[in-house]
């Protein structure tokens, strides 16, 4: 006990230095520098031009749309875009990089000097860009058994690597701020955005120093971290751990941790000793990129609102809660289905309540997408107004968008198939009600006696016989009525 | 004559005729591409052995001048029609061996053709086979090739220059109707001075480099090798003009250069000449006096000759080998043995780590100039010396550069040495000696400066009857001025066309 509250106090002194290295592959059709598909492929090998595999005598021709992408990016992300920017080589050696040269920008990179705000823990966070470059993805190197094997289909796979400033405090913000450039990247349609497959890839730096000091500490670059909760993880892991070194009156060593998220533990890779020198230079190959600021301007009319902006407006112009509004917005996919629903005119509220509760629950059921979901938007925002016109009940409208979901047919369809349409009609609802209070002699009587309570017991008995198509308020006003008389 | 009787006199004439009038004898059917073909394939059988200057021949050469001659009217429009052309060995050709003059590369057959090669192809050109070079164009001697030295044809204990000596031997020699060289500090040229050729360098971007192996990026260029001046502008007006998969290929119109060539009219034409006191070296007796005579000449014909002084000349050698080797220890990092090319056996041993892999397979594929070059350029660009040899090297060349563009806003040309002197022995200069790298002293500011640059031939030495160049610089994009020029020193000078009269 002594040793954990000695253990928490030694913590509090020390505050938590995180920056990230954020790399994200492009959805382009083609490759960076070269015509061959860049989307993923099952069979190894199979989308390998002669550029992509470094042959001799090949050079790099620059996707345009990788620029306009790119672009997109830095400006959704308040960069200033730079009118020219260079592309460098940076050289090593591994059997996964054809060229032993990755081609990216070092000096004059396309983007930089933004930054990005997001919600972390109930309060919004600033956290600064200081650039935003392109590069080109290597292959896959597999080791098996005792022959190692290469895989190019991801040499030359577009990429823009989004490095941040040393702004998290807290594994927390890390991982949220992953999420939300993710968001970001998944709004613009630029990355699918899937950490497990690497179509998303972060790298931590993370350093500690006491409260007191305004020097940054030593840092460590972590990799290898595939999820949120992982990135969470290792983060925690790595700042216990220099804690613990700096405690003990060490120094922390500047160097590459793997994270081993079975063990949940970080190990060195390689100290700045062993790190390469990469040796940059200008790629002589191509030419540096001129960016008009026309050009530029068209590039920030192609971005579209952001998840922030959505969320602040869904709650200014639809009134809705900020939990339902993040909620909605969490992906562009759920924020468009929503606003189509309104195109219906229905209700916004009742339109959000059946997206969380309805169609979003079964997604959580189902692991399903948005993108491939039975019932559309504007079906779903039919149904809402028949309920709103209180053709049907709500406990009707559950029936009904259950049918939708297996059918696919029209609310109007099902309804008028199973015949689910609300009696409001006064003239049969009258019949019903007579027919219960006929039926139940002893209990009018006991309601006449004060018994109020037994009302609920008339409404259940009459909805019985409706098959629960009785318009509830008319009902109430009626039984109410007929008791009453 | 008989018809039979002018074959015969045409076949035994073969060498004395450029490629325009070949092609129009083609036309005509007085001659065949495949006899032709069959004609240069003879002489390479008879005088390869003694040159080393051929390493492989087109295995389908044949069936392509067959199929040429059998479907003549589809063709006959073509302007390098049937002209069989060896190239470079650092031209990818689709299914014929490309090996760079290294041990690498050595049994590299690569799935498609270089630009170039398509370019050729398609103007009606039969590629015949590859030369032999200096490794990755590495050198100015033909000393640093795998495939063992190129011998000069007009003496065979001279070396033919480099690094495109074996295109070169084999234009001189008559192995072919013209070769195509690359030239990033003088190798197209040198040997085209060495061997009493036309060479020429055009401007940085005006031929695609795509499937040229890279030696030095920013400065490599290919250009043709031929008996005179008109040749040159043909295959050139075939080559150049932009290629999508060459971002540094040049939109700039290509002009007609042969139908423009004629001899200059250069009255009042204001050319400089080099100061060659700037240079960190001198050139030889010869050399100085046939740049004499090239003088006298353009003077008689009412050229306005001045002296001009490029003060930041003696940069030129350092500022070209940081950044040459600079850009090569970045270009040859591909050749490491995972994908194409040789690969160590290790000894029949695993080894132990990828570093052993990589090290042991690029000490047995390199030659010793390669692995040189490469070590200068690592260290170049390493950390901690970038900015003061690599940035600094960049620096210098856009001073050399700006210095060329305010020359040429007064001068139309710029006349210069090609070498310091004739061929030299096969002795001489050994790679990695600043001697060696000090031969280029004339010729490196051209490619620093992407200026277009032409050696044609001037004279012969009269001490060791060996064949002089003049080089012609001019400003970006202005070949014709080279050619007319060229023209001029080719007719009144009469150096150009001549061969070692035993291969005659």
């Amino acid at each position: 006990m002594e040793q954990n509250s000695q253990h928490a106090n030694l913590r509090s002194e020390w505050k938590t230095v995180i920056g990230l290295e954020i790399h994200a592959q492009l959805l382009t059709k083609s490759k960076l520098f070269s015509p061959d598909p860049s989307h993923f492929v099952e069979k190894e090998n199979e989308h390998i031009h002669f550029i992509s595999l470094g042959l001799p005598g090949t050079l790099p021709v620059l996707n345009q749309k990788v620029l306009e992408y790119s672009t997109q990016v830095g400006l959704a992300l308040n960069c200033h875009i730079n009118g020219r920017s260079v592309f460098a080589r940076k050289n090593y050696f591994y059997p996964d990089l054809p060229k032993g040269y990755q081609i990216s920008q070092y000096e004059q990179p396309i983007c930089e000097n933004g930054y990005i705000e997001f919600e972390c823990k109930g309060k919004r966070k600033k956290v600064r860009i200081q650039r935003v470059h392109i590069e080109e993805d290597a292959g896959r190197f597999h080791h098996r058994g005792h022959c190692s094997l290469v895989n190019f289909n991801r040499a030359g796979v577009p990429l823009v690597e989004i490095v941040s400033m040393p702004d998290m405090n807290s594994p927390a913000e890390a991982a949220e701020m992953v999420r939300s450039i993710r968001k970001i990247l998944k709004y613009m349609k630029v990355c699918d955005g899937n950490l497990e497959e690497g179509s998303l890839r972060c790298d931590c730096n993370v350093s500690v120093q006491k409260i007191s000091d305004n020097k940054l500490g030593t840092r460590t670059e972590l990799k290898n971290l595939n999820s949120f909760k992982f990135i969470e993880k290792a983060i925690e892991y790595e700042v216990n751990r220099q804690i613990h070194i700096l405690n003990e009156g060490h120094k922390v060593i500047q160097e590459t941790r793997l994270y081993d998220s079975t063990k949940n533990k970080t190990f060195s890779l390689r100290s700045k000793e062993e790190a390469s020198d990469y040796r940059y230079f200008p790629d002589p190959d191509l030419l540096p990129v001129s960016l008009s600021k026309q050009w530029i301007e068209e590039q920030r009319k192609q971005i579209p609102e952001s998840f922030l902006q959505k969320a602040d407006r869904f709650q200014k112009e639809y009134g809705l809660s900020p939990k339902e509004s993040f909620l909605i917005t969490e992906e562009r996919s759920r924020a468009d289905y929503f606003e189509k629903m309104l195109k219906t005119k229905a209700s916004a509220q009742l339109s959000a309540n059946w997206l969380i509760n309805e169609v979003l629950a079964r997604f959580n059921e189902n692991r399903m997408d948005i993108d491939n979901c039975p019932v559309t938007p504007e079906q779903l925002g039919e149904m809402i107004k028949m309920i709103e016109r209180k053709e049907i009940s709500g406990k009707i409208g559950k029936k009904v968008f259950s049918e939708m979901w297996n059918t696919k047919k029209n609310p109007v369809e099902i309804i008028k198939k199973l015949g689910l349409k609300k009696i409001s009609d006064p003239n049969i609802l009258s019949s019903m009600v007579e027919e219960i209070i006929n039926k139940f002699p002893k209990q009018v009587a006991d309601y006449k006696n004060g018994k109020e309570k037994i009302f609920g017991f008339f409404i259940g008995e009459v909805m019985k016989i409706s098959k629960g198509q009785a318009d509830p308020e008319a009902l109430n006003k009626m039984v109410k009525e007929k008791l009453n008389s | 004559m008989s018809t039979k009787c002018l074959l015969w006199w045409i076949k035994m004439d073969l060498l004395n005729y450029k490629l325009h009038e070949l092609t129009s004898l083609i036309r005509k059917k007085a001659l065949s591409v495949k006899e032709l073909c069959q004609f240069y394939m003879d002489r390479i059988e008879k005088y390869n052995s003694e040159l080393n200057a051929v390493l492989t021949i087109n295995p389908d050469i044949l069936q392509t001048a067959e199929n040429i001659d059998k479907n003549l009217n589809q063709y006959k429009d073509l302007p390098l029609l049937g002209i069989p052309i060896l190239l470079k060995d650092v031209f990818c050709t689709k299914g014929i061996r490309t090996t760079a003059g290294s041990k690498i590369l050595e049994n590299f057959i690569s799935p498609y053709s270089a630009e170039v090669v398509r370019r050729l192809e398609k103007a009606g050109a039969v590629i015949l086979g590859k030369c032999n070079q200096d490794e990755f164009a590495m050198g100015n001697s033909n000393k640093n090739s795998a495939f063992g030295p190129v011998y000069n044809p007009w003496n065979k204990k001279y070396v033919p220059g480099g690094s495109s000596g074996g295109s070169a031997a084999a234009v001189a020699a008559g192995l072919c109707a013209a070769s195509m060289g690359t030239d990033t500090g003088g190798s197209v040229r040198q040997p085209a001075s060495f061997c009493n050729l036309v060479g020429v360098k055009p401007t940085y971007g005006r031929v695609s480099r795509y499937g040229m192996i890279a030696y030095a990026s920013s400065l490599d260029q290919a250009g043709p090798m031929t008996m005179c001046v008109e040749d040159s502008a043909l295959i050139l007006e075939s080559i150049s003009g932009k290629d999508e998969k060459d971002s540094t290929s040049s939109i700039k119109e290509v002009p007609k250069w042969l139908h423009n060539c004629q001899s200059q009219n250069i009255k009042n034409m204001k050319i400089g000449f080099l100061n060659k006191e700037e240079a960190n070296t001198s050139c030889s007796p010869e050399v100085v006096q046939s740049l004499e005579q090239v003088k006298t000449l353009l003077q008689s014909k009412g050229a306005l000759v001045e002296d001009v002084s490029v003060p930041i000349m003696n940069m030129s050698v350092p500022v070209y080998y940081l950044i040459s080797t600079s850009e090569a220890s970045s270009n040859l990092a591909r050749y490491d043995g995972v994908r194409y090319g040789y690969r160590s056996d290790f000894q029949n041993k695993k080894p132990d780590h990828l570093e052993e892999f990589y090290s042991q397979t690029r000490k047995e594929g390199f030659g010793s100039e390669v692995k040189r070059r490469i070590i200068m350029g690592t260290y170049c660009l390493s950390s901690g010396y970038y900015d003061e040899y690599y940035n600094k090297a960049s620096q210098i060349r856009r001073i050399i550069r700006d210095h060329f563009v305010k020359i040429f806003s007064k001068y139309s040309l710029l006349i210069a040495p090609v070498s310091l002197s004739t061929a030299f022995s096969l002795e001489e200069n050994p790679a990695g000696t600043l001697e060696s790298y000090l031969i280029d002293s004339f010729t490196v500011s051209a490619n620093l400066a992407g200026l277009p640059a032409l050696s044609v031939p001037a004279c012969f030495s009269s001490a060791n009857q060996l064949p002089i160049g003049v080089q012609l610089i001019a400003s970006h994009f202005d070949e014709q001025t080279l050619f007319n020029t060229a023209l001029l020193i080719q007719e009144e000078l009469k150096a150009v066309g001549k061969r070692p009269s035993y291969l005659v």
